[in-house]
């Protein structure tokens, strides 16, 4: 430890403005941050002692709570792989695992090469600390996307939104909308036929270095939402939403299980990096709107199944509580959070498109987030303008 | 019944060093300064050389705008440097003592009685004696205007923030200094005295010419600017005054003996201190004595600050106490720190709000040193709501340092940045995950709004 401390001292130079290796000073920077807690201290006139805590460690903790549901997604990949092969029997535990992991692993080293190379760039050219931001949104792209997506899309899709959704913005916590659920847009509007339900893309069917099994013939497996939507939207059985629960139903990666998003959730509330104030109204707003639906006899689907279905509890665990994309004000976050959720079933219930509404019900409440901060904002502005009339 | 206010909002900091109870003596160092830069917002104009002669009360410099409003010698002896920086900046004018504490008396031959009488009375007489200058003014928390009708002054009892000086110890022995101080200043304007739900002492709870009020909650609820929101919000237009409650006890002591005594306890506090305690210093003492004797042996750096952990500058063994100090608090520096990967790391010795650490684990009970690193790298406002935890006033904080950021004048002035000063901040800036430094950041932007309204 003192000597790796010693030793990024001794180099530490080189990469300082006129050092050989200039250059690379971001990515030094980010490495040495990383390794040690920046030995920065307070500069006269500001308060001389700092709370421990920092973006890093709370965003280290978002992505801690996603893992549960990567893992499982990873196992699941395999799942439906040996499902579709019709080799279930045959499957191991871990053989689907490490099947599903090596299937996964890919679209999160291009997700984040691509992501993280552009922000080191960027970060450089604008003599700005790396910053940590993309650490998350590196992670949860690949899980918001069907397995069957191609690499090169993916980056594609990683650098549009990076650049064009993020830093000509200005970088992490400037950004209006969540980077992840861009990319994810980008490639929905793109490349509509790799993403959308009812063809093959949510099982992969080719085994990968000999793990997995190669589906005899075209396997169509539509996700349990797909399938509701293609049936005019009539209900489940049983076994359908228990799966959905339990999570081996075809989706996106990490969207599936509810347990392991569950999971993540508790971590988020528990430490308070995620608002539950947002968390809960997704769900409220959800519920109300799938009854209001059901009610109508406009979907036999029953209020909570949406709930298990689909993206809605990914959504509303990681995505719509992103600090910087959601509403800001205490109050403003109840609304937010309800508007997300009535979105969400509308779209889901009313579109005839497109089965799920959660991305776009985040995507459009990112757009409103500032109008509702706006409107609590104004709110104490009216109060305090008033305060001084009546004296 | 005293009206009593509870606060929700806030954060206590545990930290070890707490000050005992008991006062001690320093040795005279010799040597004093004022420092025009306590008191903010003024421009001083020196008004002695080198080499003069100076009593306690006579004036070092007054203000150029105001040049009623002096500034005066805490101690008699020799005026010996007007020290000047960059642009030929008045740092500080030093004044070698001669141990004597021979005192000006600002009293006539009436004794005293015809220059305590009125309104106008008191004002000349806090005015000469060099005491208006530590009355602050809101908005903009500066040095006050002597012209100003303020509509209230306040006084805040207690401080809130971790390792401060506990006012009630200091107030003992002085219970009629300071009510002659309340009662002098409510000539001026009414009067509120805030003091802690904690504070029995009946020169407190009882105090008569004023308005007390209880508040009840964790820092900064001692912050006198959480105490106006509360109390009496400043609308624009409106101007209040503050004062410190060690400085009202400054003005009873002029009331009552016609004599300037800038004598405080102040409380020597922080992890780094040997035996923390109480001790009787002057406004303007040099540290060097205060310090020698009572710092820890370390091999780590250490960080002297002149004021609270959390509102104080840092200084040196050679700095001197600043004017409106009630405390000097010595925590380690952190710099030659190698912590290894802090962002997952347990770290059960750091304190934290945040529950992503292990310190709502072992309760309020434990005593936490902290040193001065900022723990992490600046960044843009990430996470939402965590100002408005800590921030007891009815204030969209995150708003109005946007806002300031910005430079955004007209919506700094609709979110109430009239009502608050730096140090309301100090909490705030304390739990803040994105390490931005709102003390300096609100302090600038109070600098230029007043500048944009002169």
């Amino acid at each position: 430890m003192k000597a790796l401390r010693n030793y990024l001292d001794k180099i530490k130079p080189n990469f300082e403005e006129g050092g050989k290796l200039h250059a690379f000073q971001s990515l030094f920077d980010g490495l040495e941050t990383f390794a040690f807690v920046p030995r920065t201290t307070s500069r006269v006139g500001s308060v001389n002692i700092h709370d421990a805590v920092d973006s890093k460690r709370l965003i280290s903790f978002v992505i801690i709570a996603l893992l549960p549901a990567l893992l499982f997604g990873m196992y699941n990949v395999g799942y439906q792989n040996a499902l579709a092969a019709g080799q279930l029997e045959q499957a191991t535990f871990w053989g689907m695992f490490w099947y599903g992991f090596l299937a996964v692993l890919p679209k999160i080293i291009v997700s984040y090469v691509v992501g993280l190379g552009i922000e080191f760039t960027v970060a450089q050219w604008k003599h700005e600390e790396i910053q940590e931001g993309f650490l998350a949104s590196g992670i949860l792209i690949p899980m918001i996307v069907p397995v069957t997506t191609p690499l090169w899309m993916l980056a594609i899709a990683v650098a549009f939104s990076v650049i064009l959704a993020k830093e000509i913005f200005g970088g992490t916590g400037m950004n209006i909308f969540n980077p992840a659920l861009v990319t994810r847009a980008f490639l929905f509007f793109s490349y509509p036929s790799v993403m959308t339900g009812d063809s093959t893309v949510w099982v992969n069917q080719q085994s990968i270095l000999g793990l997995g099994f190669t589906a005899p013939e075209a396997y169509t497996a539509a996700t349990p939402l797909g399938q509701a939507a293609a049936d005019g939207f009539a209900g489940f059985d049983c076994q359908t939403i228990q799966n959905a629960i339990i999570g081996l139903i075809p989706g996106s990666i990490g969207e599936t299980s509810v347990i392991a998003i569950g999971l993540g959730a508790l971590l988020l509330l528990w430490t308070g990096v995620a608002s539950w104030k947002i968390m809960c109204s997704v769900f409220v707003g959800g519920g109300l709107m799938g009854y209001l639906m059901q009610v109508l006899g406009l979907t036999q689907i029953e209020w909570w199944h949406h709930f298990v279905l689909g993206g809605f509890a990914f959504g509303a665990v990681f995505m719509a509580t992103d600090p910087v994309t959601a509403a800001r004000t205490e109050t403003g976050k109840y609304f937010y959070g309800l508007l997300i959720g009535i979105v969400a079933v509308m779209v889901r219930v009313m579109n005839p498109g497109y089965p799920e509404g959660m991305m776009l019900a985040i995507l459009l409440m990112n757009l409103f987030a500032p109008l509702i901060d706006y409107c609590v904002v104004e709110r104490n502005i009216s109060m305090r303008a008033k305060r001084a009339i009546k004296k | 019944m005293t009206k009593v206010i509870k606060l929700r909002k806030g954060l206590d900091v545990n930290l070890k060093g707490k000050p005992a109870e008991v006062i001690a003596e320093v040795k005279c160092p010799g040597e004093y300064a004022l420092v025009p830069d306590d008191f903010t917002g003024m421009k001083p104009k020196v008004v002695v050389k080198e080499g003069d002669q100076v009593l306690v009360g006579d004036a070092l410099f007054v203000d150029k705008l105001h040049p009623e409003v002096k500034f005066t010698s805490p101690v008699s002896g020799v005026v010996s440097l007007v020290e000047r920086g960059d642009r030929r900046k008045v740092l500080s004018v030093r004044v070698k003592a001669d141990g004597k504490q021979e005192a000006k008396s600002f009293f006539g031959e009436q004794s005293g009685k015809a220059e305590r009488d009125t309104k106008q009375d008191v004002l000349a007489l806090l005015l000469e004696s060099g005491l208006f200058g530590f009355f602050r003014s809101r908005p903009y928390d500066v040095v006050a205007n002597p012209e100003d009708k303020p509509k209230a002054i306040f006084v805040s009892a207690f401080n809130s923030m971790p390792l401060s000086q506990n006012f009630e110890f200091v107030l003992k022995g002085q219970e009629a200094e300071f009510q002659a101080g309340l009662s002098a200043l409510a000539k001026l304007a009414k009067v509120h005295l805030g003091i802690s739900a904690k504070q029995t002492s009946q020169a407190l709870t009882n105090a008569k010419d004023c308005e007390v009020t209880v508040f009840d909650g964790p820092a900064p609820a001692g912050n006198v600017g959480v105490q106006i929101n509360h109390v009496s919000p400043i609308n624009k237009g409106e101007v209040v005054w503050t004062m410190g409650a060690e400085e009202v006890i400054f003005v009873g002591r002029l009331m009552k003996t016609g004599k300037l005594d800038l004598t405080r306890t102040i409380a020597l506090a922080g992890s780094e201190v040997v035996a923390p305690k109480y001790y009787k210093m002057t406004v303007g003492q040099k540290l060097t004595t205060l310090l020698e004797g009572n710092l820890a042996k370390a091999d780590h750096h250490q960080r002297i600050i002149d004021g609270n952990v959390m509102t104080g500058l840092k200084t040196t063994a050679e700095g001197f106490l600043g004017a409106h100090r009630t405390e000097v608090n010595v925590i380690p520096e952190g710099d030659d720190n190698a912590e290894m990967l802090g962002w997952i790391m347990p770290r059960f010795n750091e304190f934290s709000v945040s529950r992503s650490y292990c310190s709502w684990l072992f309760g309020k009970k434990k005593e936490y040193t902290l040193d001065a690193r900022i723990k992490g790298g600046e960044r843009h406002m990430i996470f939402s709501g965590e100002y408005d935890r800590v921030f007891p006033m009815d204030i969209f904080a995150g708003y109005l340092i946007k806002a300031i950021i910005t430079g955004d004048i007209d919506r700094q002035e609709a979110l109430g940045i009239y009502e608050v000063a730096p140090e309301d901040f100090a909490i705030a800036e304390f739990v803040d995950s994105s390490k931005l430094e709102l003390q300096r950041i609100v302090r600038e932007g109070l600098d230029i709004l007043r500048k944009e309204n002169a």
